[in-house]
């Protein structure tokens, strides 16, 4: 064994953007059949030692080792690709356009030739079978047809599909973001499988018992370093999150002085007597009709694609214009998607001018805005949400994924709506950025403000005042806060309506 | 260094004036320093028309990927012939013609968001059609007519204080004002927004629909004014006046620094361009190279801006 190299030995990796430090001399080593997790807070450096690994960025500095030989200077994809090392990247990178099966061509060139088609469609059909049983994906379904989830599914199994080169090490930057809670499930338990013909896995995730529980080991990064390295096993994510930074537990007994236990502050809630949103889709055979109060977190539920979304899309089109039929909409809305590079971040702009882009009119004079007013109304924002950058004038794109999140929200807050709509708003955010960004929603909400928010993480649903939990278009559950239980969540995201009510009753 | 290259990616207009410079430069000498100011002059008057025209296209092409107005020059054309003809040359008439040039750039601009926003046909065809369409009207109509345009709009048209051609004047303020209005009006933000992303801006808030119906009927409207004091400096309409235009109006704006994916704009670009342009034209003129050489000579140009300005980091 002694005489087999590690797969990947990496020592002294460095990388600067500019002026931002990204790694500093990074040691990592990964051998084969490993299972090594990687976790850190947003921007410190997890998502550019990977870019390194697959080849997208070239270090500055640093030693780089696959199977004990230097890899060459331009080390690129094709490279990495032919080392057998493959990715499944945190925003989805297939083609919108093509189906299931011709997306599995783009990234295995060695499906050419007469019945290309029908060796893609095989391979990825097993690999989907595999990972995935009872999926229900159509190999010939056009790829922006299917939900979040099934698109993450493909992404998942054209990594791990086996052809001519195997996967010998799979890069996951937060595979199970966009996957719904069983098909995560089936996913993790796959890759500890995986380990039995020898395929290595690099886990990324800010979901930290699936860290915990599906690794050997999990490397703690924080400002560009790997400052910690632990057994998984018997490792709690209160460690981990120890080992992060020590932020996180500041905020903590924030969050418990504003929640005491129990239903919870419905002061302000209970003084406006009227629903600010209203949807009653009991006409079209539903059971529950949907409503949300000033001053309420109202938390929407259940699998994914299953119409929490249709909802929030319609109260915003519906706050805009004429309401959809059934709908009541008494304020303005704002909307904040996670999905910040196709429906959030305008990529040429500044910090500044993002955040302030849905507050202009208000502080515009004579129609025209000066950069004076727009800067100091993004300053203060920046302080408020604790946004990380030095200068607001700086690009969007300089800031790490979560805190142009928090861009994303200032830009909802700052406006004059009073209903702000939350689609999975913390994507790729870490714990403690995330703590802080509920705390300053429930101010908000105490001071009179609605939110609805839509989430894939059920942890989340703790700050939310009441669940509602969709199945197939249709509202199947009400929980309020005090009756929260995931198990009551999953029970009616299957449809188990009934007997959750009544388990609960 | 560092930070004069940051602002020149900044300021990229600058580049289509240093062009501008260089090509008028090699002009001079190669002239033997005669006709210097002459040239300048001279290109100010005809950039103008170019500047007017392209000011509309730039505002369509802020508009995001696919966006472009290719009935530019027929709209041009249209609004001359029917304005002129209706005015007849007399002065006491302006209004009509007027009323006529706003009434074309206003309609046809509808008819292309019509066609773009409800028929969902993408810009480049819907334009490129609707544009045809006004062409064959134009050439019906302009058998019936060999109007002259009325004194006062000639005098306009060709007017020169201090040598300055006064329609250079006019689109020098013009271009200011537009340029103000991009970097600090809400309408030149929710432009640049919708240009980035559509979607991100419709979550914003921004009303995405407005914004692109103004801007295509903007264009329209500033190529059907374009059209009419093109027809007065030259003392009448005609059918070929505006064939410069399709590619002009497209090659000014790029020049100029405006990003043709959209969400990034240079007003004073487009002078910068327009100058480059027809000096560069002038500056083969005086090499004794013909018009072949010109169109080769501006394609390898637009292609060498493009290749080098646009940003190619991955977002």
């Amino acid at each position: 064994m002694s005489d087999t190299p590690p797969l990947v030995v990496m020592s002294g990796i460095s990388k600067n953007f500019g002026r931002v430090r990204a790694l500093a001399s990074v040691d990592l080593a990964i051998g084969a059949a490993d299972l090594v997790g990687i976790v850190g807070h947003n921007g410190a450096g997890k998502s550019s030692l990977m870019a390194v690994l697959r080849g997208t960025v070239a270090r500055d500095e640093g030693r780089f080792l696959v199977d004990g030989r230097e890899v060459a200077a331009d080390y690129d994809v094709r490279q990495a690709r032919a080392f057998g090392i493959r990715s499944v990247f945190q925003e989805l990178s297939l083609c919108p356009t093509l189906t299931v099966a011709e997306n599995t061509r783009l990234s295995h060139r060695d499906l050419k030739g007469w019945g290309w088609r029908s060796a893609a469609r095989r391979v990825i059909g097993k690999a989907l079978d595999t990972i995935f049983p009872n999926h229900g994906i159509l190999l010939d379904a056009v790829v922006e047809d299917l939900s979040a989830s099934a698109r993450q599914m493909v992404e998942v199994a054209r990594a791990f599909s086996i052809l001519s080169m195997p996967p010998r090490l799979v890069i996951l930057d937060e595979p199970t973001s966009a996957l719904d809670a069983q098909a995560a499930h089936q996913f993790l338990n796959y890759i500890v499988r995986s380990r039995e013909n020898g395929i290595s896995c690099l886990l990324i995730s800010h979901r930290l018992k699936e860290i915990v529980d599906h690794t050997d080991r999990v490397i703690v990064m924080r400002d560009g370093r790997v400052v910690d390295e632990r057994r998984a096993s018997g490792l709690s994510p209160e460690q981990l999150v120890e080992a992060m930074g020590v932020m996180a537990q500041a905020s903590e007994t924030a969050v418990a002085q504003l929640r005491p236990g129990g239903s919870g502050r419905a002061k302000p809630a209970a003084q406006i007597e009227n629903a600010v949103l209203a949807h009653d889709a009991r006409s079209r055979g539903g059971r529950i009709a949907f409503t949300a109060k000033a001053g309420e977190i109202v938390g929407l539920a259940g699998l994914d694609g299953h119409g929490q979304k249709q909802l929030l899309q319609a109260i915003f089109r519906s706050a805009l214009g004429p309401a959809d039929a059934g709908l009541r909409v008494d304020a303005e809305a704002a909307y904040v998607s996670g999905d910040r590079r196709a429906e959030g971040i305008f990529p040429l702009w500044s910090i500044s001018e993002n955040l302030t882009v849905s507050l202009l009119k208000g502080i515009a004079r004579f129609g025209l805005v000066s950069a004076r007013d727009e800067e100091a109304a993004a300053r203060e924002w920046r302080s408020r949400l604790g946004i990380k950058t030095p200068d607001v004038r700086s690009p969007i794109l300089s800031l790490s994924g979560g805190n142009q999140q928090k861009v994303l929200i200032a830009r909802a807050l700052a406006t004059d709506a009073r209903i702000i709509l939350l689609d999975d708003p913390m994507r790729g955010v870490d714990v403690s950025s995330k703590r802080e960004m509920f705390d300053h929603i429930r101010h908000e909400a105490a001071d009179g403000k609605c939110f609805v928010l839509y989430t894939t993480e059920t942890e989340e649903l703790i700050n939310c005042d009441r669940i509602y939990v969709y199945y197939q278009g249709e509202i199947t559950a009400e929980i309020p806060r005090h009756e929260l239980s995931e198990e009551r969540v999953l029970a009616a995201s299957f449809g188990r309506a009934e007997e959750a009510s009544d388990a609960a009753a | 260094m560092k930070a004069l290259a940051a602002r020149l990616r900044e300021r990229r207009w600058v580049w289509s004036f240093a062009g501008a410079l260089v090509v008028w430069l090699i002009t001079v000498i190669s002239a033997g320093g005669r006709g210097a100011g002459a040239t300048l002059t001279a290109g100010l008057g005809f950039a103008a028309f170019y500047v007017m025209a392209g000011m509309g296209q730039m505002l369509v092409v802020a508009a995001g990927p696919g966006n472009i107005d290719l009935s530019i020059p027929a709209v041009m054309t249209l609004a001359g012939y029917l304005a002129i003809g209706a005015m007849h040359g007399d002065p006491s008439m302006l209004w009509l013609g007027i009323v006529v040039v706003l009434a074309v750039g206003g309609s046809v601009g509808l008819i292309n968001v019509g066609l773009i926003k409800i028929a969902r046909v993408p810009p480049m065809v819907a334009t490129l059609s609707a544009g045809f369409i006004m062409q064959s009207i134009t050439i019906a109509y302009s058998k019936t007519t060999t109007a002259k345009p009325p004194g006062i709009l000639m005098q306009f048209a060709v007017g020169r204080t201090m040598g300055i051609p006064w329609i250079a004047i006019v689109l020098i303020v013009a271009a200011a004002i537009l340029g103000l209005v991009m970097s600090r009006s809400v309408f030149g933000r929710d432009l640049l927004a919708v240009g980035q992303s559509e979607r991100a801006a419709y979550l914003a808030g921004i009303p995405t629909r407005r914004i692109t119906t103004i801007v295509y009927v903007a264009s329209s409207l500033l190529a059907a004014v374009t059209g009419l004091l093109l027809a007065a400096y030259s003392g009448g309409a005609a059918l070929d006046m505006s064939s410069d235009f399709l590619l002009m109006s497209i090659a000014v704006v790029v020049i100029g620094g405006t990003s043709i994916t959209g969400g990034r704009v240079s007003a004073a670009g487009i002078w910068g361009g327009s100058l480059f342009l027809y000096l560069m034209s002038t500056m083969l003129n005086v090499l004794g190279l013909g018009a072949g050489v010109r169109y080769g000579l501006t394609g390898v140009i637009i292609i060498a801006v493009l290749a080098l300005s646009e940003d190619h980091a991955p977002i």
